[in-house]
């Protein structure tokens, strides 16, 4: 019975009643939304994410300043009219800075989490597939991963390949394919595992066995029977791995490894406003606040994603 | 007990050279050269720098220069200093004891946190306790570590003057005093970490719980009339404890990066602040020595939870 139990404890109890007959008629995807929708904050964490990329995406249309217009005149400024965030050491808008750097914290995340789950998903369906020999060193190459120190490695990587790959593609982008790369580099260990895990189950399940029964190749059982049932918690993973990724991010920018000062990502902003704590507090508060929001959201929608797709749940 | 121990060990040392393959191959990969300087230089003659390069071993293929390395490695000669000047196993080793204190320090917060809360929610799912204890769970592992610290720097610093923002090893005086101030100084960090860890590890503490509370032997338990605080005690957190430590080694890594983010924002002097300011100066042999200790770190972290899940499952252990 170990599947009946709920994820998380945050959805009602209450709810777990024998199923109706019309959930029959339902299909797979309304009955997960339904399920979502029984998890109220991960409904809330939902719209809290829905406004803020909206926000983020038509923001400098409401607010089009500029995110380099220097005024000295409005120097760690509080929170005013002219400036609804207040303004930074060098009197720039923090609103404009906090729109543009929000867009490139969930760049860096999503585009992380394609890395991670897309190298996750591979070498996952590999072992799964292929199983002996090539399964253990793929899980041998898992575990050595999963031992090494990541900050460190992340650090002397980014250290050393930095201004290579700055003066190769631009110093905008070599920043973010870098810190794209080595942060999903570093993350598809537990994706992979788990598509293994769903690879070893899924193949001995009936529908696989009658599909190799009537010759379907390995690719086509693969990739038209086993993949999308083993895409469940792919999907719960993948949506963890980006609030993993934006805080990654953040780090790497807080220690000043990331982006450079022109490019204020989230990280970014509360790097400059950690050393203006006694007289600019609101600028750290609203940088740190921003991503914990994210973060905090991103894992509650995660949480009700977990609720909704574990299939062995039977909620009414 | 010893032939397990032995074994362990063994399996840990393809992990270790693993890990000096990878750290080789980034370095080896990594564009630059330590001798670029000399061949831009016209005071130093062509002849000069192929002599160096030749002496330092650079044209040797890449094996025989990861043999080398990795002898060099083991034989402690880990390098010296660009920045500071001073062997870099004597730096290291000089910062290594704060950054322990501090880890172990917050480790042991984060488990008097997360196993009484992990426990006391998963003994009673979806009460308003647990519920509670999880939303803040959730809240706890969602704030980033450098966002923490910095409001506790606000708050307890800036604000109420109680808490000394910088971490100092210099403080003159002796006896209590001496030990109030490093007490002080310390909480901070140790709580940002302590804290953090604790909200994660509370939510796999309370899902292993919750896994075992259900099992037959726990009903056989209390079926014997056994007191609850024994069933719990004895029965469920003894058997729950045993994933909790594999996912706790799984997260060393993490606690180590969470560990270089407090020193370098409470100025701790331990190794993780040593790794962002060799990076910021360019130490390379700083840089490749602190990775290697860190890594050597997990990996004796891992150890010692394998050491303690045989202790836990005597199934499993001392075969």
């Amino acid at each position: 019975m170990a599947g009946s139990t709920p994820a998380s404890p945050i959805a009602e109890a209450v709810h777990i009643v024998a199923a109706p007959a019309r959930v029959r008629h339902e299909s797979l995807g309304r009955e997960a939304w339904r399920r979502f929708c029984r998890h109220r904050l991960a409904l809330i964490s939902c719209g809290i994410l829905a406004v803020m990329v909206l926000v983020l995406i038509f923001g400098t249309l409401i607010w089009p300043v500029a995110i380099n217009d220097i005024d000295f005149a409005a120097m760690t400024q509080g929170p005013t009219l002219a400036h609804p965030l207040g303004t930074d050491d060098l009197g720039q808008d923090l609103l404009a800075r906090m729109i543009y750097g929000g867009r490139i914290s969930l760049a860096v995340g999503i585009a992380a989490m394609l890395v991670a789950v897309f190298v996750g998903v591979f070498l996952g369906a590999v072992a799964g597939t292929a199983r002996g020999s090539v399964d253990m060193a793929l899980m041998w190459l898992c575990d050595l991963f999963l031992s090494l120190p990541q900050l460190p490695l992340l650090l002397l990587i980014i250290y050393l390949f930095q201004n290579t790959l700055r003066k190769l593609v631009g110093l905008e982008f070599g920043t973010f394919v870098l810190i794209v790369a080595v942060i999903g580099g570093f993350r598809w260990m537990s994706i992979a595992r788990l598509v293994r895990a769903q690879f070893f189950s899924l193949r001995e399940k009936e529908f696989v066995e009658a599909a190799r029964a009537l010759g379907a190749s390995t690719l086509r059982q693969v990739l038209r029977h086993i993949l999308p049932n083993a895409l469940g918690p792919v999907i719960v993973a993948g949506t963890i791995e980006v609030a993993n990724a934006i805080i990654a991010e953040s780090t790497l920018s807080f220690l000043g490894l990331g982006f450079p000062p022109d490019i204020p990502s989230w990280g970014r902003i509360l790097y400059d406003a950690k050393d203006y704590l006694d007289v600019a507090p609101h600028w750290a508060l609203f940088s740190g606040g921003a991503i914990f929001l994210t973060v905090m959201a991103i894992n509650y929608v995660g949480d009700g994603l977990r609720d909704a797709l574990d299939p062995r749940r039977v909620i009414g | 007990m010893l032939n397990y121990l032995v074994r362990r060990l063994l399996l840990a040392v393809p992990s270790i050279l693993g890990i000096s393959v990878i750290l080789f191959t980034v370095l080896a990969l990594a564009p630059g050269d330590p001798f670029s300087d000399l061949a831009s230089d016209p005071s130093i003659p062509p002849s000069v720098a192929a002599a160096l390069r030749a002496k330092f071993g650079l044209d040797d293929p890449v094996y025989l220069r990861y043999f080398h390395w990795l002898v060099a490695m083991l034989h402690g000669d880990w390098g010296f200093s660009f920045a500071s000047r001073i062997d870099v196993s004597t730096l290291i080793l000089g910062r290594l004891p704060t950054t322990l204190c501090v880890i172990g320090a917050s480790q042991v917060l984060a488990l008097m946190i997360a196993v009484p809360v992990g426990v006391y929610a998963g003994v009673r799912p979806y009460s308003f306790f647990d519920q509670a204890a999880s939303s803040v769970a959730l809240i706890g592992f969602s704030l980033p570590t450098f966002f923490t610290g910095l409001v506790l720097i606000l708050v307890f610093s800036v604000d109420l003057h109680w808490l000394p923002m910088v971490y100092r090893t210099d403080i003159g005086g002796s006896g209590v005093p001496l030990a109030w101030t490093y007490i002080k100084q310390a909480i901070m960090p140790v709580a940002v970490l302590g804290l953090f860890q604790g909200a994660a590890w509370t939510r796999f503490v309370r899902a292993s719980v919750l896994d075992v509370v259900r099992l037959d032997h726990v009903t056989t338990a209390r079926a014997k009339g056994l007191p609850e605080r024994v069933v719990i005690l004895k029965h469920v957190v003894r058997n729950a404890l045993i994933p909790v430590v594999t996912l706790v080694a799984l997260q060393m890594p993490i606690v180590f990066g969470g560990a270089i983010i407090t020193e370098q924002i409470f100025r701790v002097p331990g190794i993780g602040s040593l790794l962002i300011s060799a990076i910021l100066a360019n130490d390379t042999p700083v840089i490749m020595g602190v990775t290697f200790v860190f890594a050597c770190l997990v990996i004796l972290f891992n150890l010692i939870a394998d050491l303690l899940y045989g202790w836990l499952d005597p199934r499993i252990s001392y075969r």
